[in-house]
């Protein structure tokens, strides 16, 4: 059981930039093999072991060599430093679909694909039907693929390459394909192979799938394993890590700002408990948002309010002083809003927050910021399991202890 | 794992790569496999009009066969060419056509190569059967001879697959092989006794034995006249020609698979 099926032994791959990509004859002999590049090493001296029947995932940023890595464990890429052993069928899903010939039919194409993942004929006659029936793509399978839709392209690419039953399979950054329907039944998918005893190496962004799915987790950066070890520690080290200090927070950073200026707003910050700016507090903190104003004439009644998005545009919150009944009856000036929250109850994630000021009948707007202030949470009390609002709840049961 | 052990394994997907290089080729065209024999009919008409009536180029007598057909003499050495060039092209451009493939799987790539070169050897046959059967209404019995034929294809796939081993790779690292090639391929078209019988080029050189002999260097001089030997003339082309071809052609893939190994680890980053 504890028998790597992956071993990476000090591995390094080195890129050419090239100064002049010139892919001529006549350059090549000018230059006479006095080649001007600069190296850049993808991997550097990288070492690490994969156990089998484990998932096993990669993260790490844009450039950090975690795809590097992946193809080099596929044999794609060869590393210049170091030797990779693997045992067993191994199978890559790098990008779905990629043999497919276009004025084939999906039939065709389903036993092309497959025989250049190494199934051969007889097997992939029995599973034929399996794969069709999983891609969902019975009525379709002798048209030619270049009729088909994008999302019907990959999920046949996916259904021939999960089909072919590997006993190490490499993703990456596939799990992100095909309606909703498909990805409940990739996840069944992954879920039974994991079930079944196989290895998965998975490279991806989605650090809250890595976390749930992974055994094991690997962060890579600048080429090198930062961190290895259980994929909970890494994984929350890494998305905490990733929040570096967001730059000064003014109205200028806001993606759009809009009103007719009789008030306006200065200042947007994040304050925490003890009262420093900050970018990036913890879940259950007690943090202030802070809005600083400037009104040149007196402006009556005006109203205050706050806006929470996540940076996919989902509406979290919004608050505004008119229905928490704070409302002056005259600003003139300078002056300061604080929104006290006792407790931050987001869980940890990136949220932008929009501020605004408008009338007492809240259609006049007079500043509007939108999204003025980025800000980054991270893991902190209560930690649970995912989504963006923390419920601080409890978990109880008569019938057992745990 | 030895890349021979690898090739073994991957006969199927070998198999499945030509059927779809074959398959692929005429899709959505309303003539289909028919144009893979149009092509060298339409050569072929210009060729004679243009050498046999235009150039007054003589015919050659088939020897001992008797044959006397300007065209299908003709044949006997263009469809060789043909396939040379056509495996040269095709090797050319499909590593850059199937870069997709590459970057995203791993296989050994060399069966890009060889598949599409099985492709035109299958065109080939095709287009070498229907010359038979021509040739036989012509009245020429030529069918035993196409065992020896099978022989001499068998030897020039080796040789085609040993430049195209090397053009393949080279051109994803320079991509004006392409262009050269397309010139060099004009030349040596010129440079093959193909539009006009060996004896013009030998009553021209006769008293320069050495230009001669240099002339007949050139691999294809030796493949295009032992495929007439067989098929136009019916008789065993000389010995020692096929001891030269065999010699050759093992060197060429030999060269090949050289070159290829070295630039191959190099592919998927240099696409």
């Amino acid at each position: 059981m504890a028998d790597p099926v992956v071993v990476v032994d000090g591995v390094s791959k080195r890129f050419r930039l090239y100064h002049e990509r010139n892919r001529s004859l006549k350059a090549a002999i000018l230059r006479a093999g006095r080649v001007r590049y600069d190296e850049f090493w993808a991997l550097r001296d990288v070492s690490l072991e994969i156990e089998e029947g484990i998932t096993y995932g990669l993260v790490g940023e844009n450039g950090s060599g975690k795809s590097t890595l992946l193809k080099c464990i596929a044999k794609i890429l060869r590393p210049d430093d170091g030797r990779i052993a693997t045992r067993g069928k191994m199978a890559a899903l790098l990008e779905l679909g990629s043999g497919f010939h276009p004025e084939l039919s999906g039939r065709e194409n389903v036993f092309l694909n497959g025989s250049i993942l190494g199934l051969s004929k007889r097997d992939l006659t029995a599973r034929f039907d399996d794969i069709v029936g999983f891609a969902g793509l019975e009525r379709f399978i002798d048209q030619p693929v270049k009729n088909y839709s994008s999302g019907m392209y990959v999920r046949l690419g996916f259904s021939v390459a999960i089909n072919i039953d590997p006993d190490v399979l490499l993703v990456d950054e596939v799990l992100a394909v095909g309606d909703a329907v498909f990805q409940r039944r990739c996840n069944e998918k992954f879920a039974d192979f994991r079930r079944a005893g196989k290895t998965v190496v998975i490279v991806s962004h989605a650090t809250d799938a890595l976390r749930t799915m992974c055994d094991r987790v690997a962060w890579l950066k600048d080429g090198q394993v930062v961190a290895e070890g259980r994929s909970e520690d890494v994984v929350d080290d890494y998305v905490d890590q990733g929040h570096e200090d967001r730059v000064e927070v003014t109205p200028e950073v806001a993606e759009s700002r809009w009103g007719s200026g009789e008030v306006r707003l200065q200042h947007v910050t994040l304050v925490d408990s003890a009262g420093r700016e900050t970018s990036h507090p913890s879940t259950g903190d007690a943090v202030t948002i802070r809005l600083r104003y400037r009104a040149d004439k007196p402006v009556a009644k005006p109203v205050f309010g706050l806006a929470l998005e996540t940076l996919d545009g989902t509406w979290l919150w919004a608050h505004h002083t008119r229905d928490a009944g704070f409302v002056p009856d005259e600003i003139v000036g300078e002056g300061v809003v604080d929104l006290h929250v006792p407790n931050l109850m987001l869980q940890p994630g990136t949220y932008d927050l929009s501020a605004s000021v408008v009338d007492y009948t809240t259609t006049h707007q007079y500043d509007y910021l939108r999204r003025c202030l980025r800000f980054d949470v991270e893991h902190g009390t209560p930690r649970e399991s995912g989504g963006f609002v923390a419920l601080g709840g409890r978990w109880v049961s008569d019938s057992f202890v745990a | 794992m030895s890349s021979v052990a690898e090739l073994a394994e991957s006969r199927e997907l070998f198999v499945n790569l030509t059927l779809r290089e074959l398959r692929g080729k005429y899709k959505r065209s309303v003539l289909g496999w028919t144009w893979s024999l149009l092509n060298p009919l339409a050569n072929m008409v210009i060729f004679s009009v243009v050498f046999r009536y235009f150039l007054k180029v003589a015919t050659t007598a088939g020897d001992p066969s008797g044959l006397k057909v300007f065209a299908l003499w003709l044949l006997c050495g263009l469809l060789p060419w043909n396939f040379l060039s056509n495996g040269m092209s095709g090797s050319m451009g499909t590593l850059i056509a199937n870069s997709n493939l590459i970057k995203k799987v791993f296989f050994p790539r060399e069966i890009l190569v060889a598949s599409n070169i099985a492709s035109w050897v299958v065109s080939f046959l095709l287009e070498l059967g229907v010359l038979a059967l021509v040739l036989v209404v012509a009245g020429s019995f030529v069918l035993p001879w196409l065992l020896p034929v099978i022989g001499l294809v068998v030897v020039q796939t080796l040789f085609v697959v040993g430049i195209g081993l090397v053009l393949s790779v080279l051109n994803v690292y320079f991509r004006d092989v392409q262009h050269f090639i397309g010139i060099l391929l004009q030349i040596w078209f010129y440079a093959t006794p193909i539009v006009y019988p060996i004896s013009y080029v030998r009553d021209a050189l006769k008293h320069r034995h050495v230009l001669f002999t240099l002339y007949k260097l050139n691999p294809m001089v030796r493949f295009v006249e032992a495929y007439r030997d067989c098929l136009y003339d019916r008789r065993f082309p000389p010995l020692l020609d096929t001891v030269f071809l065999v010699g050759v052609s093992v060197a060429t893939l030999a060269v090949g698979v050289y070159v290829f190994t070295k630039l191959e680890p190099k592919l998927a980053e240099e696409l």
